[in-house]
């Protein structure tokens, strides 16, 4: 039984990652050459391929994170917690992704590497809430509480981002930021609309693809350490 | 239930009189920082009134999690907690105790640091006094919230003590920003709609996430 | 001896709960608990009548605290029936949590308060008609009723024990569970608790005690098991076993169900 869901998930894998192979590579080629250069800003401007949809993805694997989370709670069963835990760790990489991208398009363009926009805030603080659920998970001995105690706090966690997201925002609303030339919705060329959706596209089959290796990569690693406590003896 | 919550109040406020370890380190850690920050800034100087809210709230928040991770050490010291699991109680009823323990210890520490907070930084509440009040009940009932979740999951953890900020700090921030800004605008004397406008976030916040704490308490408890 | 000697009083049966054995309290079926594919306890099935003290040995490891916590309420099974007093462990927590009493080694005592105000908030919890002089006639029983207001921290370790033997027979349960009662009871100390259980063993209520001390387990049981690796691999009534040679045969079992998995 373990061998036949083992192939099954291996075929998957093949399949998805020959996907993401050629989304990535048609994705370079809209994001550099097809799409024009934005008109202020220029070059640089291309970041926002990048930065926009990583930002989706982190929400995406977060909201992975709390919907697994109470599914464990709900019914106890171990794939849930995995499907949470290694959902949180991609998450976390995206909002690092958000919180690098951020700075490197906001120099040139605000003058600041660091501005503190209702949006970046609140990745700033995602990315400390996910953090924290992945310190809490690493600090807890016994993997069975581990799993209780991070599912708890990935729906406190997901639960609390709306009301982070409207404080930070009233706050910003007293200190107004400086106005940032063209909304990045606004007025988008076609052109740069192709190049974005498809953007999205591929960091969406991209998160796939990472969760199910992680998933692989720590269902082998459960296994080997069941194997090693029943050595134990 | 009423009765069981009882129970568990008088036993913590007894062993509480008694040792008074949770009042007094709260009490004494917010003295501290509110003499060490007069020294982070130059003599007479007029920027301390600007930054005093947010002094003020952040001696608050850590004096509230030293208290919050005693109180849970002393459940789970002895096993206690699993004494009290074993009593035909529903768990909800662990919560509401230690959420109003936890509320009415901060609370009372917070009452007294504050006048003192008042002096120290040469401040002005005597405009709107019950503004303030509000301000203070409802961002701590939010602190106390999640703290007492927290609490009872960090007191699990290998490193005990610095487990509850880092789950606290960044879920807290709604209140944080909230309670700092609201507490700005009393001292500047701005009128009710302005403090509450930030208030009525951190009621929000209180609602939602004492909902969320009260539905997963349960799961956090049980051995 | 009043309060401990008295017959417990007999749980009324749960209506329209059918019965299978009047006489069982304790009922387990296929009980498992596990995470993931790591099990704590695999398939486990075993009664305990009425009046029966069954001791369960096992080593480290072997799930003891895991069963003692599921019989508890404390957690809640992966898979299988419990039933207490026929009552399920899943429907009626409450109502078995009233039936029964724990002694572990950890006390459930707080240091910071007196012995009087432990059982006094025990019994609060439970809910306890009369409460004063229950806690005047357990302490008195347990030796404890001159040191009745001193707090429990200036208690000594066996002294803590008896106060926690009491706090557990508070609310009069027909069933005792017991987890490693032993550890670290100094020999008056474990010899006093041993009397202890023995009178509550003559006086029908039902026991339960997991523990890996052989000697002091085996002395008080009607029936030993032996758990290893979240399975009973034993059990018998202790009066066909031969006290001599039960080292041996429990090393061996231990020994045999550890190496094959």
């Amino acid at each position: 039984m373990i061998s036949y869901t083992e192939k099954e998930s291996n075929r998957t894998l093949i399949v998805l990652s020959a996907v993401v192979l050629i989304a990535v590579l048609v994705d370079l080629f809209l994001i550099f050459q097809f799409a024009p250069e934005e008109r202020s800003m220029g070059h640089v401007q291309r970041i926002f391929y990048f930065h926009v949809p990583s930002a989706w993805i982190s929400f995406l694997a977060f909201f992975v994170v709390f919907v697994n989370s109470g599914l464990y709670l709900w019914k106890r069963d171990r794939k849930y917690d995995l499907l949470a835990s290694t959902s949180a760790e991609i998450g976390v990489i995206f909002a690092t992704l958000v919180l690098i991208t951020g700075p490197i398009w906001g120099r040139p363009v605000w003058n600041t590497w660091w501005e503190w926009s209702p949006r970046l805030t609140l990745f700033l603080v995602l990315w400390f809430i996910y953090i924290a659920y992945l310190m809490l998970r690493s600090f807890v001995d016994e993997e069975e509480k581990a799993a209780r105690f991070s599912a708890v706090f990935g729906i406190v966690g997901f639960v609390d981002v709306p009301i982070v997201y409207l404080s930070i925002r009233l706050w910003r609303d007293i200190h107004p930021s400086p106005v940032i030339a063209g909304g990045q919705n606004s007025g988008l060329h076609p052109d740069m609309k192709i190049a974005f959706f498809f953007s999205l596209f591929t960091f969406t089959v991209l998160f796939f693809l990472m969760l199910l290796h992680r998933l692989r990569v720590e269902r082998t690693a459960i296994a080997v350490r069941e194997l090693k406590r029943q050595m134990a003896y | 239930m009423i009765r069981s919550v009882t129970a568990i109040l008088i036993k913590d406020f007894v062993s509480e009189l008694r040792g008074k370890e949770m009042l007094l380190s709260m009490l004494v850690f917010s003295l501290m920082v509110a003499v060490i920050f007069n020294f982070s800034f130059p003599p007479g100087s007029e920027f301390i009134q600007e930054a005093a809210p947010g002094i003020i709230w952040m001696t608050f928040i850590f004096a509230g999690l030293l208290g919050m991770n005693r109180s849970f050490v002393y459940e789970v010291d002895k096993g206690c907690l699993q004494g009290i699991m074993l009593a035909p109680i529903d768990r909800a009823v662990i919560y509401i105790s230690k959420l109003i323990v936890n509320f009415v210890f901060i609370l009372l520490v917070e009452l007294i640091a504050l006048p003192l907070f008042v002096v120290f930084f040469k401040l002005d509440i005597l405009g709107s006094p019950g503004y303030l009040l509000l301000v203070v009940l409802v961002s701590t009932l939010g602190f106390a919230v999640i703290g007492t979740l927290f609490s009872a999951i960090a007191v699990n953890t290998r490193t005990r003590e610095v487990m509850l900020p880092i789950l606290h700090f960044p879920v807290a921030i709604p209140i944080i920003i909230c309670a700092v800004q609201a507490t700005a605008a009393v001292f500047q004397g701005q009128e009710w709609a302005v403090v509450w406008g930030w208030t009525k976030i951190i009621v929000a916040f209180d609602v939602i996430l004492f909902i969320v704490a009260f539905l997963t308490f349960e799961y956090v408890i049980e051995e | 001896m009043e309060q401990i000697c008295k017959q417990p009083t007999v749980a009324e049966p749960a209506s329209g709960v059918v019965q299978a054995e009047p006489d069982s309290v304790i009922q387990v079926s296929g009980l498992t608990k596990a995470f993931g594919h790591h099990h704590a306890l695999r398939q486990i099935s075993f009664e305990v009548r009425r009046g029966e003290f069954l001791t369960i040995f096992g080593p480290n490891g072997a799930g003891k605290t895991t069963l003692i916590r599921i019989l508890s309420t404390m957690t809640p099974p992966s898979g299988g029936d419990v039933s207490i007093d026929g009552f399920s462990l899943a429907d009626d927590a409450n109502k078995i949590r009233n039936r029964l009493g724990v002694i572990a080694h950890q006390t459930y005592l707080y240091e910071t308060l007196t012995a009087a105000e432990n059982l006094r908030f025990y019994g609060r919890l439970y809910d306890l008609p009369d409460l004063n002089n229950r806690i005047e006639k357990l302490l008195a029983e347990v030796g404890l009723r001159a040191r009745q207001n001193d707090l429990v921290r200036t208690f000594s370790r066996g002294m803590q024990q008896r106060l926690s033997i009491a706090r557990a027979l508070l609310h009069d349960p027909s069933l005792l569970l017991l987890d490693e009662p032993y550890t670290g009871l100094d020999q008056h100390a474990s010899e006093m608790l041993s009397g202890w259980l023995a009178r509550l063993r003559d006086n029908a209520r039902t026991i339960l005690m997991v523990t890996h001390d052989l000697e002091r387990g085996l002395d008080l049981a009607d029936r030993v098991a032996i758990l290893v690796k979240g399975k009973i691999v034993f059990s018998k009534a202790s009066s066909d076993i031969d006290k001599s040679k039960f080292q041996k045969t429990y090393y061996e079992f231990v020994e045999q169900n550890t190496r094959h998995t």
